[in-house]
């Protein structure tokens, strides 16, 4: 897989959609392509995030404590991206993610992308712009939910 | 003449008085406290002692060359006016008569052979001067470093060893062009202007009498002068010295500078200094040269008492024209002997003051005697017996005492804890057992003999004494541990004849200058004293010992990142080669062979970059220096001959291209160009116009320059690391061919600066992980960096080498002043380098601190198990830790406490308990 394969795959992901072309070259450049046997963990829940995954091929699944044990709430394949939020801000990883064969990813250290953005501002504005979309499709869904729920409690309340 | 003596006598006296008493003191060194027999307080004193016999040689050739310096001025007169213009022939020459030619060839025969005469004495005098020179200063430079190995151990906080290195340097070297003058020079020119002065009293006294008269007023004024540049010159040393300490506390402190922004008031005080040499030598300048002035025009005007004098005598006819004429040519003669008087005055005056402000800093008080340092008892008794300490007090620089009037007696073999608050002076306590400071009243006693009078081998080699803070000398680990096993030549080298002859002459030549001489080629390392037979049994002691301090570990880690010599341990060679075979074996049965891609001689390794691939072996030396191969010629031979060049410049472009692309935006000082880029921030300008340039007229039409650089690059391309997708298999068969081509066509010569990758024979220029691995770690392996090393050690294990392994990790260098040591590394060593000698009596100043609790616990362990049937006197940063000990003695305030078991202590009320209560 060469460099031109993974600012493919790099541009897959929303987040890094509207980050032009050279960027997402340098990007791939630094990052690392890392493997992991089946089994392997890539991150524990609770630890503080240092980096975000995306995979290349291979399956990963992800594990959430519960009180009888860890439970696999999803299961991951190609193109997924793993751990954003951790290269965003620090925040402890919600889940364990663990490969299931043999996974491929390329790994983006949070430092690392913290520092392009840190160099490019239209770097920014494109994550930024993303990060805003998102959120407004977050309030959209918050406001649907809102009302779904004054709804339910009015009958309630006349009875 | 008299004025003459006087002006010289007016500073000479300060030697010439004391010659008889320096030759007293040379007779019969009055030992102990005042004048230290071993320096002269003055440089002639220095001089006369040490090189009188040789200063009467100078003078005697000096001397002897005079009858033949005479004939030879003489003799052109003799060929002019007889040989050439004379007209009795045949002349009487010696035996012969000889006629005008055969007489006049036979004169300037005799001319060339007195211009060969002379050269050789003048050459011979120089040498012999310079020889003398050499050696008086290599005496006293000696003789200051060994004063520094003399110090109290508390001098160097009073002294920088900044102010004190260039005293040793600089400041003595120019005595050493004085010293071969010192008393020839004098000499010389004196007696020549005596004898200038003497002709022209015979001439006539009166003129004589007028040629000396100004003699008096520049023997009194010319020495008030020098005083005041004497003052000024001593000034300078002193502000000089400032400088040097001021540059030596920058580099200390360059942190704190830094941290607090500190760097104009650091200038502004450098400037300051350099103001004050500034002025000062300007003062001594105006004064030297008014000297000179002075000089000169007392000079210039006694020919005026000629003219005037002589006028007057000759018009009244009482002195003849052609006797003026001759005192006026003499005097003219008179003028260079003079200048070359005042000159040496002047550097005579200069050297005095150098040698005396040198000396004055190296007799501090509390010098340790020499007596005690140099020629050691022949064999060193144990130190057997109780140790003693009778009101024992210690006090600093007239301050209060920092120890007061101590007393104890503890058994020989006991284990015994100091305790206290950090000033409670149990630190210096254990510096005045180990006799590293010595008390400033009572006594220390180790089985009835007086610790004071104990010679330093000892004292040295009795007893082991570590800090918190111990010292590491520049060179590798073992020489640091062996440190303490090395007093003196044990084993003398066996040489060559030749050399043999080379080391006495070396030696021989050591001992004219007063150095000690014993040869630095002899095996030190006292075997015996370590309880070992060998080198190879020592360093199975320093890996035993080193398991029980905790720091084998850590030496093995540096043994597998070291190099072996196969040729010096070919057995441990060979079973590495064994652990190389079974390493794979492992490998495969674990699963994990994806994770390391072993060399192979017909493989592309794409873990390994371009330039390894093409090399396939490991460059010894600079020639084959990954960064240089683009342009040596046999890597470029080889590459024409694959017909690869083209494709790799060709390649070199692509990868420019991509770093241009890449990295343009980045600001220069980005980290990224250091750590991801293959071309610097500077020169991504050049690649990019060597680029335009390519594109414009063509790749080949490119300079050589040009080329070389676009060549330089694909050699550090790691294909699975770098994934730039320019290397297919094609490519990678042809670099396989490349690597062929390389080997077999190698010359003869360059064979020595390369190791090949040989699956069956051990690289010596590999490090022994590297040689285990033999291969490439694969990148982007999740699971690598854990397994492997892993894999790696417990193969190691199952084959016996860890032992072997740390042994090749002694040869680490630990960096200047241990630098490439953590503290705790630090601290352990210096408890392995003092057991090492096996001392009777072990003292430790915290010698711990550094190490976390549970390391604390296991080296504290392995130190009572190494101490079990010797002394062991523990001065410890934590109370807790006595517990292990036979008796406690607590300290407060310089005076000793309490005394006894841990447990009788460990009572409520006591202070044990109240130091336990803090912790």
């Amino acid at each position: 897989m060469s460099l031109k394969e993974e600012v493919d795959l790099l541009r897959r992901i929303p987040l890094f959609a509207n980050i032009e072309a050279s960027k997402l070259k340098l990007l791939a450049f630094t990052s690392e392509r890392v493997a992991f046997e089946g089994g392997q963990v890539l991150f524990r829940q609770g630890d503080m995030g240092d980096a975000a995954y995306i995979i290349i091929e291979g399956e990963a699944e992800v594990l959430v404590d519960g009180p009888a044990g860890p439970v696999t709430v999803a299961v991951l394949g190609r193109d997924a991206f793993v751990g954003e939020i951790a290269i965003l801000c620090d925040v402890p990883r919600t889940a364990t993610v663990r490969a299931r064969q043999r996974l491929v990813c390329l790994r983006i250290a949070k430092e690392l992308f913290l520092r392009l953005i840190n160099e490019f501002p239209q770097m920014a504005v494109a994550v930024m712009r993303e990060l805003a979309l998102r959120l407004e499709a977050s309030n959209q869904k918050l406001r649907a939910a809102v009302a779904e729920i004054e709804a339910l409690r009015r009958p309630a309340q006349r009875a | 003449m008299k004025a003459m003596s006087e002006t010289l006598k007016l500073r000479w006296p300060r030697w010439a008085d004391r010659n008889t008493e320096a030759s007293r003191a040379g007779a019969a060194p009055a030992p102990g406290e005042g004048d230290d027999p071993g320096i002269e307080p003055t440089i002639y004193r220095f001089i006369i002692r040490h090189s009188y016999k040789r200063q009467l040689v100078i003078l005697a050739l000096t001397l002897g060359s005079f009858p033949f310096l005479y004939y030879s001025l003489s003799l052109p007169k003799t060929i002019i006016n007889r040989a050439i213009g004379g007209h009795k022939f045949p002349q009487q020459f010696a035996f012969w008569q000889l006629d005008q030619i055969p007489y006049l060839l036979t004169l300037c025969g005799l001319f060339l052979v007195l211009v060969f005469i002379n050269g050789a004495f003048k050459f011979y005098i120089n040498l012999y001067k310079g020889q003398l020179g050499e050696r008086m200063l290599r005496r006293l430079r000696y003789e200051l470093y060994h004063r520094v190995l003399r110090f109290p151990v508390g001098q160097f906080k009073r002294v920088s060893a900044a102010e004190v290195i260039p005293m040793i340097t600089a400041e003595v070297e120019t005595l050493g062009g004085f010293i071969g003058d010192a008393f020839v020079q004098p000499v010389f020119q004196g007696g020549t202007l005596l004898t200038i002065i003497i002709f022209m009293f015979a001439q006539d006294p009166v003129l004589g009498a007028a040629a000396v008269a100004l003699y008096p007023v520049q023997g009194y004024v010319i020495p008030k002068l020098q005083r005041r540049i004497n003052l000024l010159a001593k000034q300078r040393v002193r502000t000089v010295r400032q400088v040097a300490d001021r540059v030596g506390e920058s580099a200390a402190g360059i942190i704190e500078i830094r941290a607090n922004d500190g760097v104009r008031l650091q200038l502004a005080g450098f400037a300051h200094l350099l103001g004050t040499i500034y002025s000062i030598r300007f003062d001594i300048y105006n004064r030297k040269f008014f000297v000179k002035f002075l000089n000169n025009f007392i000079g210039q005007l006694t020919p005026f008492f000629f003219y005037m004098i002589g006028g007057y005598l000759v018009i009244r006819g009482n002195l003849s024209f052609g006797a003026l004429v001759a005192v006026l040519a003499a005097y003219k003669d008179l003028a260079s002997p003079w200048k070359e008087l005042l000159d040496f005055y002047q550097l005579m005056q200069d050297s005095h003051i150098k040698y005396e402000q040198v000396i004055e800093q190296f007799r501090p008080p509390g010098l340790i005697e020499r007596t005690r340092q140099l020629n050691p008892p022949e064999t060193v008794p144990p130190l057997t017996g109780a140790i003693v300490a009778s009101n024992v007090s210690f006090a600093e620089d007239e301050r209060a005492r920092v120890v007061d009037a101590v007393s104890f007696s503890l058994a020989a073999n006991e284990h015994v804890a100091i305790v206290g608050p950090s000033n409670s002076g149990r630190y210096e306590l254990a510096l005045l057992l180990a006799r590293l400071i010595e008390p400033t009243g009572g006594r220390i006693t180790i089985g009835g003999a007086d610790l004071a009078g104990l010679h330093d081998a000892v004292v040295g080699r009795r007893i082991g004494y570590a800090s918190a803070t111990p010292h590491f000398f520049a060179g590798s680990m073992q020489d640091n541990l062996y440190f303490s096993l090395r007093n003196r030549p044990v084993v003398p080298a066996r040489y060559e004849p030749l050399r043999a002859r080379t080391v006495s002459k070396i030696l021989a030549e050591a001992r004219q200058a007063g150095n000690i001489d014993l040869d630095l080629g002899a095996d030190w390392t006292d075997y015996a004293a370590a309880g070992v037979a060998d080198a190879a049994g020592l360093a199975a002691r320093t890996v035993e010992l080193l398991r029980r301090l905790d720091l084998a570990e850590d030496v093995y880690a540096f043994g597998l990142r070291g190099r072996l010599d196969p040729r010096q341990r070919p057995e441990v060679a060979e079973r590495l080669l064994e652990a190389r075979r079974a390493l794979a074996q492992r490998l495969a049965a674990d699963g994990i062979t994806h994770l390391v891609e072993p060399f192979a001689a017909d493989r592309y390794n794409s873990n390994a970059s371009l330039a390894e691939n093409l090399l396939f072996g490991t460059p010894v030396g600079p020639a084959f220096d990954f960064d240089q191969l683009a342009s040596n010629t046999y890597v470029l031979r080889v590459l024409d001959k694959a017909g690869l060049t083209e494709d790799l410049v060709a390649m070199g472009g692509e990868v420019a291209k991509t770093m241009i692309e890449l990295f343009a935006d980045l600001p220069p000082e980005h980290e990224f160009f250091e750590q991801y880029s293959f071309i610097g921030a500077g020169d991504l300008h050049e690649f990019q116009a060597i680029l335009t340039r390519a594109q414009k007229s063509g790749r080949d039409k490119l300079k050589a320059d040009d080329r070389t650089r676009l060549l330089s690059l694909p050699f550090k391309l790691i294909a699975a690391r770098h994934r730039l997708g320019l290397l297919d298999a094609a490519l990678e068969a042809r670099i396989l061919a490349a690597r062929r081509i390389f080997a077999a066509d190698l010359p003869a010569a360059m064979r020595s600066q390369i190791e090949f990758f040989d699956a069956a024979r051990y690289n010596a220029a590999a490090t022994v992980q590297d040689n285990v691995l033999f291969g490439k770690v694969a990148y982007g392996e999740a699971a690598a960096p854990a397994r492997i090393p892993l894999a790696i050690s417990s193969v190691l294990d199952a084959l016996g080498l860890r032992d072997a392994i740390t042994a090749i990790g002694l040869d680490f260098a630990v960096g200047s002043g241990g630098s490439r040591l953590s503290a705790a590394q630090r601290q352990k060593a210096a408890l392995a380098r003092i057991l090492l000698k096996r001392p009777d009596i072990v003292i430790l100043n915290e010698a711990t601190a550094a190490l976390d609790g549970q390391m604390q616990a296991k080296v504290m362990a392995g130190i009572k198990e190494e101490c079990v049937g010797r002394g062991l006197i523990w001065s410890l940063h934590r109370a807790s830790l006595a517990r292990h000990f036979d008796r406690v003695i607590v300290m407060a305030e310089g005076r000793i406490v309490e005394q006894g078991t841990f447990a009788e202590l460990d009572r409520p009320g006591t202070a044990l308990n109240k130091l336990l209560a803090s912790e």
